[in-house]
């Protein structure tokens, strides 16, 4: 589960001081599917973001699992971040060289396992989001439907508890974007917790719950 | 992150920028391989010298009539006294001394060598049997003992004057006497511009009763060791001295002095031209930070997600560092080969000059490629170790 308690997060604009994220306080049970909205610059990146791992708050206090991590080091916030949390991004951003097996074989490398095992596991993952005949494609050879079924398969080959989506659909046109929705609401019902930001209604209205943001700080929680 | 993934994938950049790394490898190779052929090149002049000089004979102690001095003349030209001639007796006393192995009294001179209607002007050598081990030179055929009559003569010589190949114990004239040919020397070629192939070595007491002379022009000493040649260096001074009723008339030259001293020398340069070829190394290693740093920066998208997806900044720093590595061991081994290339196309054209690039300076080529490369990629990789995730990931 995530417990974040006086999240606080500051950005120095010049010598302007933008509080991304004030004073946030935030309970995420586990297997829960979670929608953020608000406008831009409400801070919803920001809170995903320290969530992930990627940003560190200026204050504040973050617990996953029931351990803190605001403490941890870079390399154990790395650890954590491969082992119980996976990215997709609005952008995909699969390596452009790495075919689409290779690029879903990333996290496999970083976390050190044999050759044969991560072959093992990518194939059933290829077969899993239905890509095995796209396996030996750079990104630039797949459609975005498909780019952003390989970034999920990335996010998710090491089962990660958390799955952070930042405007998944957002390069996406309607029907690929609902397909790739129903992907990631089938991940959260093995499980997952699922955590999305969009500003787009309808997407944020599937969520079981809704948080509503603006000026780094959450003015809506609802069930 | 296992050691084989980081090299892989580091690998798998690389060749993602082709046109790039080749540059760079290119780069590193010019400056290995002018490593290696500039050192080809200095340490073969250095053989080249070297080699002269031992064709001249090891542990070599010469004595040459007359003082060489640089500063004032010779002591006997203020008293208006000329300086004593070496004589056979000299040589022989020389010759008793202890540390020395053999000596072969000189004496140098042109005759005209005729037989069987054939005539030339050749160079002769008097001496004695023992002149054939003090310079190196071996018979092809027959034997020289040194006794009287007998002569030993060139290859071309005997080419040119028995082409039948059957020299030995012909008789021929030199000048108004008789000789029989006892031995035949084998090929040897030019040592120090002088061609033994066209020589002709008579005994000495014939030599000088062919130039009508009591005097050598050198007396050759080879000693026991190189530990003895100081100390007969000395004593040889001393008993011609002694010799020559107290006079200093004579010059006793090491050849190993001289050879030391060319041998500094050109070491000596082998290694400024090997550090003025580092430099071109020098520059490849900057060449290989600027890549580098445009490297993280075009791939500032890929390093916020390598980040994202859970690698700690020590995996990123490991995957430049292997991308350097990668590049400057590319660059050793091409530079390696292209140096050794150059070497041996030098040999072709240069057959005299032993232009084998030492080992030393493969080696040393190749590592300072190597360090250079890794010491360059240092700061951009720790560069992209530090980006910033979020900013990374939005390409900032």
């Amino acid at each position: 589960m995530i417990r974040l308690t006086s999240i606080t997060r500051v950005f120095h604009m010049g010598d302007q001081e933008v509080r991304a994220l004030n004073d946030v306080s935030l309970d995420i049970a586990s297997g829960e599917y979670v929608s953020i909205m608000g406008p831009s610059g409400s801070g919803k990146s920001t809170l995903l973001n320290v969530i992930g791992l990627l940003d560190r708050p200026d204050s504040g206090r973050y617990e996953l699992d029931g351990s803190d991590v605001t403490a941890l080091s870079e390399t154990e916030q790395a650890r954590v971040r491969r082992e119980k949390i996976g990215f997709v991004f609005q952008s995909f951003h699969l390596v452009p060289r790495l075919t689409a097996a290779q690029n879903i074989e990333l996290p496999l490398i970083l976390e050190g396992l044999a050759p044969a095992e991560r072959k093992l596991r990518v194939d059933a993952v290829l077969d899993a989001f239905d890509l095995t005949d796209r396996a030996t494609h750079r990104p630039a050879e797949l459609s975005g439907g498909q780019r952003q079924r390989v970034a999920i398969a990335r996010a998710t080959i090491l089962r990660p508890t958390a799955l952070l989506a930042d405007e998944p659909t957002g390069n996406l046109d309607h029907r690929i974007g609902a397909e790739v929705m129903a992907l990631l609401e089938a991940l959260h019902h093995s499980g997952t917790t699922l955590i999305v930001v969009t500003h787009d209604r309808e997407l944020g209205a599937r969520a079981h719950r809704h948080i509503a943001m603006r000026d780094g700080e959450i003015v809506g929680d609802e069930k | 992150m296992k050691l084989r993934d980081t090299l892989s994938l580091s690998l798998h950049s690389i060749a993602s920028t082709r046109t790039r790394s080749l540059l760079i490898v290119l780069a590193m190779a010019l400056g290995v391989g002018a490593v290696v052929v500039l050192t080809a090149l200095g340490d073969g002049a250095r053989r080249y010298v070297v080699g002269q000089f031992a064709s001249l004979g090891t542990n070599l102690v010469i004595v040459l009539p007359g003082r060489a001095e640089t500063s004032g003349g010779f002591v006997g030209a203020a008293l208006g006294q000329t300086p004593r001639d070496l004589t056979l007796d000299d040589a022989q006393a020389v010759g008793q001394l202890p540390g020395v192995r053999r000596y072969a009294p000189l004496n140098v001179g042109t005759a005209e060598l005729a037989s069987g209607g054939r005539l030339r002007e050749v160079t002769i050598l008097g001496s004695n049997a023992d002149l054939l081990p003090i310079r190196h030179m071996a018979l092809s055929h027959g034997s020289f003992s040194g006794g009287a009559a007998q002569i030993v003569i060139g290859s071309v010589i005997a080419r040119d004057f028995f082409p039948d190949g059957d020299a030995i114990g012909q008789r021929v004239r030199l000048g108004d006497r008789r000789f029989r040919i006892s031995g035949v020397l084998s090929k040897q070629g030019e040592s120090m511009g002088f061609n033994t192939d066209e020589i002709v070595i008579v005994p000495v007491d014939d030599a000088q009763a062919l130039f009508n002379t009591e005097t050598l022009f050198r007396i050759l000493v080879e000693a026991n060791s190189r530990a003895a040649i100081e100390p007969l260096k000395q004593a040889m001074s001393h008993v011609l001295k002694q010799r020559h009723d107290g006079e200093e008339d004579v010059t006793v030259i090491t050849q190993d002095a001289v050879l030391a001293t060319f041998d500094r020398i050109l070491s000596a340069l082998t290694l400024a031209v090997a550090g003025i070829a580092a430099i071109s190394l020098a520059v490849a290693g900057i060449l290989v930070m600027n890549v580098m740093l445009v490297a993280v920066t075009q791939r500032t998208a890929e390093i916020g997600l390598l980040k994202a997806i859970g690698a700690p900044a020590a995996d990123i720093r490991h995957l430049f560092l292997a991308e350097a590595l990668w590049l400057s061991l590319a660059g050793g081994a091409l530079g390696f080969a292209l140096g050794h290339l150059g070497s041996w196309a030098i040999r072709l054209a240069y057959p005299t000059l032993p232009a084998w690039p030492p080992t030393w300076a493969s080696v040393a080529g190749i590592a300072t490629a190597l360090i250079t490369g890794i010491v360059a990629s240092l700061l951009p990789a720790a560069r992209a170790a530090k980006l910033d995730p979020v900013r990374a990931l939005s390409g900032k």
